[in-house]
């Protein structure tokens, strides 16, 4: 199930917070959202999932327009990790969970069968299944965040997006996670800060910056030196990975962080 | 229970599941050292025993007071009073005694335990505050401020003696649309921002409410706000019970389906929404049903404080956060605490009478601060 943002743009107390964006994930890709801060990545995010109605455009998933399908209907093909992953109150982890299931369920309705096998492999994918006794308030940062992934995942939805999934995983749990996403088969839509993650698990990528969509494409065709100075204000080399061949960077700690050098890296060598 | 040796192939979460599913399932290690009852047939169990235990305790409170009535013939009267039954000469005054003064009384207490607190595991739930109870959102002041106005200029006579119960109660809803009318905005209904509009509400019908009390020409009015204030069920009578236990009754169930509802509330209103789950739209019903139900007990009973605010902490102490759990349990243990409340409050200074808010304060306090220290118990990771 593919999805568009067409001309997104969302508008708050004047300040255009994301402009006239549009972006493609075709069927079963995975593509990154990159961006320094307030970028607008979040923003578009939340227009998928339904926290915020767009000012103008229209977000489409399977070619359904979101604004015309109920927000239980539209939480049947969308699942999302947000950022907002407080819990007020001390949930099991495998309540919190199975609750990845109520736009399948009605009101009160318990879990069947299947679901709750469904949950108990969602738990053992993202490794809490140890854990499913012990209340999430009680939990790590990273062994939370692995909680609301299962909860996302227990929800089947044919589109995935999540907001900088990778905050307070260990490397480890990091990695697993991205290996997830690539494989899941899943259409995914993901903010990441780690450009080199993003690189390494995503088919595409768009960058964005103050709200405009400024590059999209294969890591390979896009993470430049000369994008990563421009959007990210960050002098970075970029090399092939030794294996797979996807681009990295390598970023060099400036002592006093001035200005890029206008004519990139290679000027100031004699 | 070990993995099922087939598992359905390739579920949308099974993408590369290239390990085996075979770690332990569930290990009962010390994680589980707080042993909830998760279950269904615990819950039920639960609730069964807090049912005999309501029914014991109506029965016990019916039969104590001033004039004490063994448990016995308390059921035979109260037996007889359905069934329409014959009461020998010289019982008249212990059967009417328990089934004109007391029952009512004790029902009514039963019914307003419960009520606030499944009221008050919604507001918290709804608000997202561990603080908030049934009157955070400015019904109690405003259902004072209306029984005063009632009091002091007389309107509303045509109601005899429940115009004092309608203006509180149409008080409670005046202040419950004030309070949404000014919490909601461009952004929706957020929770902080009901619950300082309510909080800032309360602090003014109490001003108001101060006011009238000043400048009444009578101290009719002063007495009048201490009950409001402080609770009572000493003026309950049949003929109210019939819609308070309606509304009350109906608001618990309404609540109770939407269990699930608040339990994704509870993940934040950006999770919420992409489960579904409209936030601003269910906060709106929530609010009328809390408002509605918390107008009614008001208006029969006055402003009973703690109880809203400690019974549902207490029950999730026990049973865990689950709404569907708790809102099944407070109910009927709020219910038994108010009927023992207020028998203490008509008993221990008999004849005089203790406020109910003096009483639900005194015992629930300290075991709500017992509790707190011994069992690990977090709310919004506080």
């Amino acid at each position: 199930m593919d999805l568009e943002l067409d001309a997104l743009s969302v508008v708050t107390d004047g300040r255009a917070l994301v402009r006239d964006l549009s972006l493609q994930v075709a069927d079963g890709q995975v593509v990154g959202l990159v961006g320094p801060n307030g970028s607008g990545k979040s923003t578009a995010l939340r227009c998928v999932y339904r926290a915020l109605r767009p000012t103008s455009g229209v977000v489409r998933v399977g070619g359904d327009d979101l604004s015309r399908l109920t927000m239980r209907q539209s939480s049947r093909a969308v699942a999302a990790l947000t950022q907002d992953g407080t819990v007020d109150l001390d949930f099991t982890v495998e309540e919190v969970v199975a609750l990845g299931r109520t736009p399948h369920l009605r009101g009160n309705q318990p879990l069947g069968r299947r679901e709750r096998e469904l949950c108990e492999r969602a738990m053992r994918r993202m490794d809490v299944h140890h854990l499913a006794r012990r209340g999430v308030l009680t939990l790590s940062g990273g062994e939370r965040q692995r909680v609301l992934v299962a909860r996302a995942m227990v929800q089947e939805p044919r589109v995935l997006v999540l907001d900088e999934p990778t905050n307070h995983l260990d490397i480890r749990h990091q990695v697993e996670l991205l290996s997830l996403l690539r494989g899941s088969g899943l259409t995914v839509l993901v903010v990441l800060h780690d450009l080199n993650l993003a690189a390494a698990a995503c088919d595409r990528l768009a960058v964005l910056s103050q709200g405009r969509l400024v590059a999209t494409g294969t890591p390979k065709d896009i993470l430049t030196a000369e994008l990563v100075r421009e959007v990210f204000g960050v002098d970075a080399d970029v090399v092939p990975h030794p294996l797979t061949g996807d681009p990295q960077l390598l970023y060099s700690l400036s002592p006093s962080p001035s200005p890029a050098p206008p004519n990139g890296r290679a000027a100031s060598c004699p | 229970m070990s993995p099922p040796a087939t598992t359905p192939p390739s579920e949308a979460v099974d993408g590369v599941d290239g390990s085996a599913p075979d770690g332990p399932t569930h290990p009962a290690g010390p994680a589980d050292a707080r042993g909830r009852p998760g279950s269904r047939t615990g819950t039920a169990l639960t609730c069964a025993l807090l049912a005999v235990l309501l029914a014991v305790s109506v029965l016990l409170a019916i039969g104590m007071g001033s004039a004490v009535i063994a448990p016995g013939d308390t059921a035979r009267y109260l037996w007889a009073a359905l069934s329409g039954g014959r009461i020998a000469a010289d019982e008249v005054t212990a059967y009417q005694i328990v089934w004109q003064i007391r029952t009512p009384r004790v029902l009514l207490a039963a019914l307003v335990g419960a009520g606030l607190s499944a009221v008050g595991v919604a507001v918290q739930a709804m608000v997202r505050n561990a603080l908030a109870d049934p009157f955070v959102l400015g019904v109690s002041s405003g259902a004072s401020v209306g029984a005063v106005a009632v009091t002091v200029t007389g309107g509303l006579a045509a109601l005899g003696v429940h115009a004092m119960s309608v203006g509180a109660f149409v008080g409670a809803l005046a202040a419950s649309l004030l309070v949404y009318a000014a919490a909601a905005g461009r952004g929706g209904l957020s929770p902080l921002r009901l619950v300082l509009t309510g909080v800032a509400m309360s602090l003014g019908f109490q001003a108001l409410m101060s006011v009238i009390v000043y400048l009444a020409p009578d101290s009719e009015a002063t007495s009048t706000v201490l009950y409001w204030t402080m609770g009572s069920f000493g003026a309950a009578t049949w003929g109210a019970l019939p819609v308070v236990t309606a509304v009350v009754l109906l608001g618990v169930v309404l609540l109770h389906r939407r269990s699930r509802v608040l339990d994704v509330m509870a993940l934040g209103d950006e999770t919420a929404a992409s489960l579904g789950v409209d936030p601003d739209r269910h906060r709106k019903e929530l609010l009328v049903v809390a408002s509605l139900v918390t107008g009614a007990m008001v208006a029969t009973s006055g402003a009973i404080g703690f109880v809203g605010l400690v019974v549902p902490h207490l029950v999730r102490m026990a049973v865990g956060a689950g709404h569907a759990r708790v809102l099944a349990v407070a109910p009927l243990a709020g219910a038994v605490f108010m009927v023992w409340a207020d028998l203490v409050s008509r008993t221990l200074v008999a004849p005089r009478e203790l406020p109910l808010g003096v009483i639900t304060a005194l015992v629930g306090v300290p075991v709500f601060i017992l509790l707190m220290r011994r069992r690990a118990y977090l709310f919004g990771g506080g």
